[in-house]
């Protein structure tokens, strides 16, 4: 069997499981937990170590969808997670301008230690106070060649093209090598 | 109880807030990433402070915050060496060379220094011990926390965003390609200069800060302007292993690997 690996990323809360939960054939294993600290306390659970999805894509190919841990003080497993993988999605929550600060970080730190394609998502786009995709852009200090779509993490169809995109990359990169 | 621990879980501003709040008296001793401070409290205000190796004379203060002058601290060095601070003090005022007022906003001005300092340390171990005091012979004033802990919470909320933007200190820099950007064109500060002199992926921001003399604080905030203005961009530093060693795919084949991207793109398209 043959496996491969795209990791989903992006600050606390920003819907990284939703997204896997959206297209993985199995249940997004769960290693979430209670929030006990009251400043995190936007939701009831978030993820701890990792979220795990899972599509197979014949007898003899899966691919495995990681989201990493959204709270800082687990930023060790970002490491382990992010080894070998193909690609990366970094998803940022629209809606909440006070995350870009760290989705920038993330990004930065992601694109000098792994030096794969990455798209980035503009997640909760169906939510009345998001921001624009072209302010977006800017206040990410996303360059204009950085793939950067619209994204609602709980529409399949939404997902899809999320990933779709960061494949013909992925497959553009490899081409751009043999050239 | 003593009250002690480290500041990665009691904040510099939580503990001034804390002395503010009971009106502690007292001395609290951090230590903090290669030097000691030493503060003394008088019922919830500043009353002294002292930092790492300085000697925290009358003299040097007055030195430092520019009420006399290099030939004058030195003068003052030679021939009152043995005077305590207020004896110093006491025959500047009578010399008609200072005014009490100008001694003792010198000193607030000092020590006050001595706490801002403080909010940029995120590691140390903290004791506070009550009822110590200062020698004798030294000049105590009397500060409000108040501001210092408004200052010191907002430089924390500074601190905390820009460790988000900038994670790592083992990172490097480089200019950015984008066309546009010119470096002549932008103002950029002393400080900004100093780095951006050292920009090369092969520097770390860490040593980069080592070099230019800035602590982690004030290294994020040249750095986080100089990536807000678009000038550079944070990079792998050079010699440090991609995290990536793990094989991306089960193929050494590159058509074989294009295959099985263009198997995936099927198969997600299908779904
Ligand atoms: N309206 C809307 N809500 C969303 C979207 N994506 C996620 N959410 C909601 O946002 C919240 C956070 O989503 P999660 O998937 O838990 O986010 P996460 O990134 O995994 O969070 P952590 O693991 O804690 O970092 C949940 O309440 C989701 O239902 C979206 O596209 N639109
Ligand atoms: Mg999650």
């Amino acid at each position: 069997m043959q496996t491969v690996k795209m990791v989903v990323t992006g600050p606390f809360n920003a819907g990284k499981t939703a997204f896997i939960r959206s297209v993985s054939e199995i249940d997004v294993v769960a290693t979430e937990r209670k929030i006990s600290s009251e400043a995190e306390k936007v939701k009831e659970t978030t993820t701890v170590a990792m979220d795990f999805g899972r599509i197979t894509v014949d007898d003899d190919l899966v691919l495995y969808l990681f989201g990493t841990p959204g709270q800082k003080r687990f930023d060790f497993m970002w490491e382990i997670l992010s080894e070998g993988m193909l690609g990366f999605i970094v998803m940022v929550d629209s809606t909440r301008p006070e995350t870009f600060r760290e989705a920038r970080g993330i990004l930065q730190t992601f694109r000098a230690y792994a030096p794969t394609p990455y798209v980035v998502a503009a997640n909760k786009q169906d939510m009345p106070d998001a921001w624009d995709l072209e302010d977006m852009r800017v206040a990410l200090r996303l360059d204009p060649k950085v793939k950067f779509m619209p994204c609602v993490a709980q529409k399949r169809d939404s997902v899809k093209t999320v990933l779709l995109e960061l494949l013909y990359s992925i497959l553009a990169e490899m081409e751009e090598g043999q050239s | 109880m003593a009250l002690k621990g480290n500041l990665r879980d009691f904040t510099i501003t939580q503990l001034l807030n804390l002395i503010n709040m009971a009106q502690k008296s007292g001395l609290l001793v951090i230590e903090g990433p290669g030097e000691t401070a030493k503060i003394t409290f008088r019922q919830g205000k500043l009353a002294y402070a002292q930092l790492g190796q300085d000697d925290g004379s009358l003299a040097s203060i007055l030195h430092t915050t520019r009420k006399i002058s290099q030939s004058q601290y030195q003068l003052l060095r030679q021939r009152t060496s043995q005077m305590s601070d207020k004896e110093l003090g006491l025959l500047l005022i009578n010399a008609g060379y200072l005014s009490q007022d100008d001694i003792l906003s010198s000193l607030q001005v000092h020590f006050t220094e001595i706490v801002r300092r403080l909010f940029t340390w995120v590691e140390g171990f903290f004791k506070f011990e009550q009822d110590i005091y200062p020698p004798d012979g030294k000049i105590t004033v009397r500060v409000d926390l108040e501001n210092l802990i408004i200052e010191g919470s907002r430089q924390l909320r500074e601190w905390e965003q820009l460790q988000e933007e900038i994670p790592s200190l083992d990172m490097a820099m480089k200019f950015t390609e984008r066309p546009g950007t010119n470096l002549r064109s932008v103002n950029l500060s002393v400080e900004e200069w100093r780095v951006v002199s050292y920009v090369s992926p092969k520097n770390s921001i860490r040593m980069i800060a080592r070099a230019a003399k800035m602590n982690d604080l004030e290294i994020r905030r040249v750095i986080y302007s100089l990536l807000q203005a678009g000038l550079v961009e944070l990079v792998r530093a050079e010699g440090t292993p991609v995290a990536q060693p793990g094989r991306q795919f089960p193929t050494q084949n590159k058509d074989e690997q294009k295959s099985l991207v263009n198997k995936l793109i099927g198969r997600i398209r299908s779904l």
